[in-house]
């Protein structure tokens, strides 16, 4: 097992577990990050209703996260016990909370910057499809706590995907300005799509092929950009990394806003 | 309190006084996210919930109050279970469930589909003159609507 995918903290699970456990944690970083980067919009969105809207599409995200670090918590846990509770014992707090830039298995679509209201649609409409697609897929994978959390999720991300498209069309194919800022939007996130459909060593171990997704991602996409008068763009330079840990200067940010307290309070509750 | 002498249907009469914190006319039980109550060996009584959405806020809470409510009428252990299959459906909502609802000013589920754009029934005067302001209300469970006959908003309650 390589370094990035186990540190010194889990280094008694033993690696089909280990990445099984990196697995769970991508799956959980993806929400947590996405869900983190939406809150952002918490008061400041255009209108009541989306300002409403994104910060409910937060709460979705951020559920699923739990979910899934409840369960990768349990992973660890299950190979090194570690009785008395504090740092050395796993829970969905300390996989969320304590975990450094690095440790976190994220794509890099969903730590992207919310620039303004046209990025922050697209980039959710981009990894809604995907999450749609990943879901429906998981929802029979053989790891019932998986299969089940994904299809919980399913119901609230069709809710996501739908609201997006409709955003991207009501903006791709709006005034003059949305479409250029729409434009703008494309240009900034599409780079980062790639790394979605390229598996990690831990879904390769794991068979979860995700570049089997890229069909129905794409098609999706194409239909929502036909619609929003918009052009998929070609032959773009991808970026990759964030799946292995490898994440752009966003993350750094993020997490000290998101880990901030626990990191100068430890332990703090309320 | 000996578990073993107490049936389920008791058991689920106490459950009935657990109201959802963001919707205080519904118990769980109208809710539907009781899934199981069983009694396990050495008297540990074992209740089994299921979220209504993954982020529900109210879950945490409302493991508590169950705690709370069975420590309360004497059950020494109590084991809550959250589970996420199968998923929650608003059709395990109580038909009682969904009159409270509409009494209480939320529109209930329609089986129709999730949200519709327009025809949901305003709860205040009852016109399905009304029509979609936006898929996400004040919660996750609720859209929101406004009438527009008697011009009052409202909240839906998703069909899930
Ligand atoms: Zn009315």
């Amino acid at each position: 097992m390589e370094t990035t995918y186990s540190n010194n903290k889990f280094s008694k699970v033993p690696p089909q577990d280990g990445f099984r456990v990196a697995y769970i944690l991508h799956l959980a970083d993806n929400s947590l990050i996405l869900g983190q980067r939406n809150a952002e919009w918490c008061g400041h969105g255009p209108v009541l209703e989306q300002d409403i809207a994104i910060t409910n599409i937060s709460l979705d995200l951020i559920g699923q996260a739990r979910s899934f670090y409840q369960y990768a918590a349990q992973l660890i846990n299950q190979h090194s016990p570690s009785p008395g509770g504090g740092r050395g014992e796993a829970s969905e707090d300390s996989l969320a909370y304590l975990r450094t830039e690095r440790e976190f298995k994220n794509c890099l679509l969903a730590e992207q910057p919310n620039g303004d209201w046209a990025q922050t649609m697209l980039r959710q409409f981009l990894y809604s499809t995907y999450q749609y697609y990943l879901y429906r897929f998981l929802q029979t994978n053989s790891d019932t706590t998986i299969a089940g959390i994904a299809e919980k999720s399913l119901k609230e991300v069709s809710y996501h995907l739908r609201w997006s498209s409709e955003w991207v069309i009501r903006l791709g194919d709006g005034t003059e300005e949305s479409h250029k800022r729409m434009l703008r939007a494309v240009d900034e996130l599409w780079s980062y799509t790639g790394e979605l459909f390229i598996p990690a060593p831990y879904e390769k171990e794991l068979s979860i092929d995700t570049a089997f997704l890229k069909d129905d991602w794409a098609k999706k996409v194409n239909t929502v950009f036909d619609e929003a008068a918009l052009t998929v763009p070609s032959n773009v330079f991808m970026q990759e990394g964030g799946k292995t840990g490898t994440h752009t200067e966003h993350l750094g940010y993020i997490l000290s806003d998101l880990q901030y307290l626990q990191r100068a309070y430890p332990g703090c509750d309320w | 309190m000996k578990t073993s002498a107490i049936d389920k249907k008791t058991l689920y009469a106490y459950l009935e006084e657990i109201k959802d914190p963001e919707v205080p006319v519904l118990s769980i039980i109208d809710l539907g996210i009781v899934r199981d109550i069983r009694m396990n060996d050495d008297d540990e009584l074992e209740i089994t919930i299921t979220s209504t959405y993954t982020g529900c806020p109210a879950m945490d809470m409302i493991t508590a109050s169950i705690r709370t409510e069975l420590a309360t009428l004497g059950f020494k252990k109590i084991k809550v279970i959250q589970v996420h299959s199968p998923a929650w459906t608003t059709d395990w909502m109580s038909a009682g469930g969904k009159r409270k609802l509409q009494e209480y000013g939320i529109a209930p589920p329609d089986k129709r589909f999730s949200t519709p754009k327009d025809g949901v029934e305003c709860p205040l005067c009852h016109s399905s003159n009304t029509r979609l302001v936006s898929e996400f209300g004040s919660t996750a469970c609720k859209a929101w609507y406004q009438c527009n006959d008697c011009k009052e908003p409202f909240d839906y309650f998703k069909c899930h």
